[in-house]
């Protein structure tokens, strides 16, 4: 592991005498783009605030490149090195050129510098064309790219990004998230995004961060913590939609087996045979068909009803009863083929890899470093 | 209706032929007022910057006294003016008694709270996020606040019209602390209410004209400040 360019020890933040924050230990590698996700109160903007030094911790230390910031001197250079950007654009009443070059002129980079930077900046984030428009008269989508290029200007090694694109329209957002992703990995940049939109969190990152109440309950890789959260909540969170409280009857070079409402499943993971898991199943791995296929790879295929059909966006979710919940994704093209209705037999088939196993009771810490 | 006419023709003529006494007394308001209203700018936006951007027990009722202040009745303003530089007062031995620099002091005193007061609403008024965003751009304490101040110039620019537009327009504590003196303290409100009350309308009118041109004049002045350089 390469030398962390920010590293937090023993945080803890309060609000009043509660306590809003406690992180024992993070840290963000050069180049790396961690999403904080968790529900709203979480206190995913605290930290954000926090590792800006813009809010005080009551205890702990900051460290940026292995230099503990211990003076308001320190603080205040540091935050020329990173740059925080929020859900509202918060644009000064000027032109758009004059906004990007704000922090530029405030760093007392000179004239030439500074236009070259604002205009390769703006070209970066497609409002080259808008330069010389004034920020009020603005859409959603081109003032968070204004903001996003006034703090790109900077080239700060970590850029902070608190919910920036909650308050844009699907569309928008797509864009910039393309563009920003782009971006962030040309010039490697280390970042640091709170969201509380998974989708949004895989676009962007490399690693990921699960926080409720003021804690985080996971962190690690994305593929990692999506695939295997360590908590019922972190898997809730990250989309693992089905969970299952199981026992493992046989266990055989990390293939288990597994018993479940008079069902045998077959998954893979670590444990053994008498021990009581939670596993979880991604609704994406799940496929319908309307007979057992034997030479599927699917090691599981589980006959079950349809409980439930709800449309949701281009997909429809389907709720389905095999003994005990189970839920998928179909295309409105398969939900015709395969007549899903409520009361329709199916057949559920998922691989030994799509079961992971969550064990319970991992509060706190950064459980999967990596 | 003629009364007014002849106020106008009046006004007209004095100003058109530079009566010299009129000269003087429109100088002088100007001179008085502007000066009080640039101290009160000084006073008035440091203690909307330090209110606004600090925490600090207290600060509601500082606030409220902030807003209270902003009523302030000139002839009170004026009486205890008086009482501090009276002869044997306080501050009577600087002699400043019915001179002009008592003037700019009672309106200096009128004008800081009303430009405290909308000052601080104006920089209350930003969003709250700006400051932290303006931070973490890597600004020191002092660009901040520039940069604030900025941020709110139209809202500031009209709290120093409104200072400005409250003492150039006052006559209670101008004529309790300057007295009306003839070629010394007499300024336009002063000496619209002394022509006034011995009958003579004409002047009186000329006066109120000259009063009305000139608070127009310096607000439109401020006005094309605050509009202008915004782009469109």
């Amino acid at each position: 592991m390469s030398a962390p360019l920010l590293e937090v020890r023993e945080l803890a933040v309060h609000r009043g005498r509660t306590p809003v924050l406690d992180i024992p230990s993070l840290r963000v590698g050069p180049g790396e783009v961690l999403a904080l996700i968790g529900p709203n109160g979480a206190g995913k903007s605290t930290l954000l605030l926090t590792l800006a030094a813009l809010l005080k911790p009551a205890a702990g230390t900051l460290a940026f490149h292995g230099e503990v910031l211990d003076s308001e001197a320190k603080r205040q250079a540091y935050r020329r090195r990173v740059t925080m950007v929020f859900q509202d654009p918060l644009l000064f009443d000027t032109t758009v050129r004059e906004n990007i070059a704000a922090g530029l002129r405030l760093h007392g980079v000179h004239a030439k510098e500074r236009q070259h930077r604002v205009e390769a900046t703006a070209a970066q984030f497609g409002i080259a064309g808008l330069l010389d428009r004034s920020a009020r008269h603005l859409s959603g989508g081109e003032a968070q790219r204004t903001a996003l290029a006034r703090a790109f200007a900077l080239r700060p090694e970590l850029l902070l990004l608190d919910e920036p694109f909650s308050a844009l329209d699907p569309p928008t957002r797509g864009g910039l998230l393309e563009d920003l992703g782009r971006i962030l990995a040309d010039t490697g940049t280390s970042a640091l995004l709170a969201t509380h939109d998974q989708a949004e969190a895989s676009r962007l990152a490399n690693r990921l961060a699960v926080m409720k109440g003021g804690r985080i309950l996971q962190a690690g890789a994305l593929q990692q913590v999506m695939n295997h959260p360590d908590d019922p909540f972190v898997a809730a969170f990250v989309g693992m939609e089905t969970l299952l409280q199981c026992t493992v009857t046989a266990a055989v070079e990390g293939v288990l087996t597994l018993a479940l409402a008079g069902h045998e499943l077959t998954a893979v993971g670590d444990a053994v045979a008498g021990d009581s898991i939670l596993v979880g199943i991604r609704p994406e791995h799940v496929t319908l068909s309307l007979q057992t296929d034997k030479t599927s790879s699917a090691r599981n295929q589980l006959p079950g009803t349809v409980t439930k059909v709800i449309p949701w966006g281009p997909f429809h979710r389907v709720e389905l009863d095999c003994g005990f919940d189970l839920s998928t994704w179909v295309t409105p093209q398969s939900l015709t083929e395969l007549a899903l209705a409520p009361g329709r037999p199916v057949v559920a088939a998922f691989k030994a890899t799509a079961v992971h196993v969550v064990r319970k009771g991992h509060p706190g810490g950064e459980a999967a470093q990596t | 209706m003629d009364l007014i006419w002849e106020g106008l023709r009046k006004a007209l003529e004095l100003l058109v032929g530079l009566d010299p006494e009129v000269l003087g007394i429109t100088l002088l308001s100007l001179k008085v007022s502007g000066l009080a209203t640039l101290i009160s700018v000084v006073l008035g936006l440091g203690a909307a910057v330090a209110v606004a951007l600090n925490e600090f027990p207290g600060k509601r009722l500082v606030i409220a006294l902030m807003n209270t202040g902003m009523g302030l009745p000139p002839v009170v303003v004026g009486l205890f003016v008086t009482v501090l530089l009276w002869r044997n007062g306080p501050f009577g031995f600087l002699g400043i008694l019915y001179t002009p620099a008592a003037i700019i002091l009672a309106q200096a005193v009128i004008a800081t709270p009303i430009i405290a007061g909308l000052g601080l609403a104006a920089l209350q008024h930003l969003p709250p996020e700006l400051r932290l965003q303006i931070l973490s751009l890597g600004a020191t304490r002092r660009q901040l606040v520039w940069l604030l101040l900025r941020e709110a110039r139209l809202p500031l620019l009209a709290a120093v019209m409104a200072g400005f537009g409250g003492v150039i327009s006052e006559v209670g504590a101008s004529i309790m602390v300057g007295g009306n003196l003839k070629g010394s303290t007499r300024v336009l409100t002063t000496a619209t209410v002394m022509e006034s009350s011995r009958g003579n309308f004409e002047v009186a009118f000329a006066l109120s004209f000259i009063l009305l041109v000139l608070a127009f004049s310096v607000n439109a002045l401020l006005t094309h400040l605050q509009q202008t350089r915004r782009p469109r």
